[in-house]
């Protein structure tokens, strides 16, 4: 119990992830190690093609490591992912459209044995905690890219999952939209104190959610540095412009313009 | 949401205008199609009029529906023997169809090993198959069920299949995250993203299968809508002929609709198609 409570969230230790196909090897993650504590607000943040999905992938047992490990929880990905301690939200949301909103969130409830009803909050409540009382029973198609990404967060936060992984969920949407959905993601994060791994191509985003930073660098895809976010946990859209975020962004910038 | 920036009343005045849109283009869908049938038998019964056609060339309109009220009784007798045939081979061949799909898509080796000869069967015309499956089958009705049911099962077999793998690729790694086995995986994903593909074969197979059981009837058949067109023909009796035709098109287009119908009662979440 004590150890449990002591493992961090997720630790990778010289992982490195190749692909292999008939035209060529991609190093798509090479020698990568970093460590995050649990209830930890993570960004992911690089160029394209660094291995920022992969990474998630591995973390979630959809894609195995080459060399190396990756401890989550202090176990093997994929015993996190029997134990249905992840949660995961895709860029296009993958709503299933024959299902309405509630439908959709009470998927985990239904394949892979269920989830232990425990004090965990209801399909219900999840959706009022994103923001869509009201709109349970439309379908995907009467729902726009927010809100459909916000069914997403409901379902990924069924069964209260320890870990979250979000890959540019929000990459699809305009800014005024994306805005307020970091904003509401930042309130779900401290009030449901999960871990979260954030995948972003936004320096913005990154700095304005994460505690900390990883910065990846292109091929291969590794670490470039991990950045510690020094800015109050309490934070709203008006920091953006505050000096110390202006500094942190332009750092963020320079790491990735040397990748 | 409602901030109030749009006044109550002009809500209920578009509300009510778009009400009113609905209402005129449902009359219009229903309307129009009535006019271009009035006006396709009144210039029918025109041109047999004025060009003199005899009639063991083309009836007159009149003559058609004369046949049909006159001979009601003898071409639902009819149409009873073909419309079993159809159906029961729609079922048979739509449900070969599906489960081959569903195997196929568990077993790739079996996929790749028979696709091509199914694909080499669907080669062959149905009137080459007809005289087959007769000598076959025989005389009665198998033969006609077999053409009808061969008929619908290719383009479900080929529709289902892509319906059963053409999942989203996100969804099926949300399935995997979710640890879920591949029997919640095809009842919940596949077997869910095939229905718009197998409803819109479902829709061909409607009208195909009526088609091959008249062709199946072609070949020495003494009863159904196939074996009425055949004698009408070489009795130049071509107000029957007309009418057995048309009682054939009747049940196809029946037959499509409640295909359809079911269609909509099934597959409530498709976006309506625009425009
Ligand atoms: N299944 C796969 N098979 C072969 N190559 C792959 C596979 N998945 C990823 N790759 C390769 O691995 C590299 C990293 O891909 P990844 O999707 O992790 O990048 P990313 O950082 O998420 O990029 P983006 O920001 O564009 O989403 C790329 O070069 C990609 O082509
Ligand atoms: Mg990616």
């Amino acid at each position: 119990m004590n150890a449990q409570t002591i493992a961090p969230a997720v630790a990778c230790r010289a992982l490195s992830v190749r692909f292999v196909t008939e035209r060529r090897t991609v190093t798509a993650l090479e020698n990568v190690s970093f460590e995050i504590p649990k209830g930890a607000f993570l960004s992911l943040l690089g160029p394209s093609g660094c291995g920022k999905s992969t990474l998630l992938r591995v973390v979630a047992d959809l894609v195995n490591a080459s060399e190396g490990a990756c401890d989550v929880l202090g176990g093997s990905p994929e015993a996190a992912r029997r134990e249905r301690k992840l949660g995961f939200v895709f860029q296009d949301a993958a709503l299933l459209p024959w299902r309405t909103a509630i439908q959709n969130v009470e998927l985990p409830l239904e394949v892979g044995g269920g989830i232990k009803r425990g004090s965990s909050p209801t399909p219900r409540e999840l959706l009022r905690l994103v923001g869509l009382e009201g709109w349970e029973n439309s379908y995907p198609h009467e729902l726009s890219g927010g809100m459909r990404q916000r069914v997403s967060i409901a379902r990924a936060l069924l069964g209260s999952p320890q870990i979250l992984l979000m890959d540019e969920p929000f990459g699809a949407l305009d800014e005024i939209t994306r805005d307020r959905l970091n904003e509401e993601l930042l309130r779900i994060w401290q009030e449901t104190k999960t871990t979260i791994l954030f995948v972003t191509h936004s320096i913005y985003e990154a700095a304005f959610l994460g505690q900390k930073v990883l910065v990846l660098a292109a091929n291969p895809g590794r670490v470039r540095e991990m950045v510690d976010i020094d800015l109050p946990a309490d934070r709203n859209l008006a920091m953006r412009d505050s000096e110390a975020f202006v500094r942190i962004a332009a750092h963020l910038r320079a790491l990735l313009g040397s990748c | 949401m409602a901030d109030g920036t749009i006044p109550n009343a002009g809500v209920a005045a578009a509300e009510a205008a778009f009400r009113a849109a609905q209402q005129r283009k449902k009359w219009r869908r229903r309307l129009l199609p009535l006019a271009g049938v009035a006006a396709f038998l009144l210039s029918w019964a025109f041109l047999v009029e004025v060009l003199q056609v005899p009639p063991f060339v083309a009836p007159s309109p009149q003559a058609v529906i004369a046949t049909l009220v006159a001979k009601f009784d003898m071409l639902m007798r009819n149409l009873a023997v073909t419309a079993m045939e159809a159906l029961a081979g729609f079922a048979l061949g739509n449900l070969a169809a599906i489960a081959i799909a569903t195997v196929f898509v568990h077993k790739k080796s079996a996929e790749e090993a028979f696709f091509p000869v199914v694909v080499l069967i669907n080669t062959v015309p149905v009137v080459a198959k007809a005289p087959i499956l007769v000598l076959l089958l025989g005389n009665g009705m198998e033969p006609k069920i077999a053409i009808a049911a061969l008929i619908c099962f290719f383009p479900t077999l080929v529709n289902m299949v892509r319906g059963l793998e053409s999942v989203n690729p996100q969804a099926m790694e949300l399935m995997r995250v979710l640890s879920a086995s591949p029997r919640e995986i095809f009842f919940k994903l596949r077997v869910q993203n095939s229905l718009p593909y197998l409803f819109s074969a479902l829709k061909i197979a409607a009208s195909t299968a009526v088609i091959g059981a008249i062709v199946g009837e072609w070949i020495g058949s003494t009863v159904g809508i196939g074996a009425l067109i055949i004698q009408a023909t070489y009795n130049f009796d071509t107000a029957l002929l007309y009418a057995t035709v048309v009682v054939g098109s009747c049940f196809s287009v029946l037959f499509f609709f409640a295909i359809s119908l079911l269609e909509r009662m099934v597959v409530r979440w498709q976006a309506p198609v625009v425009g």
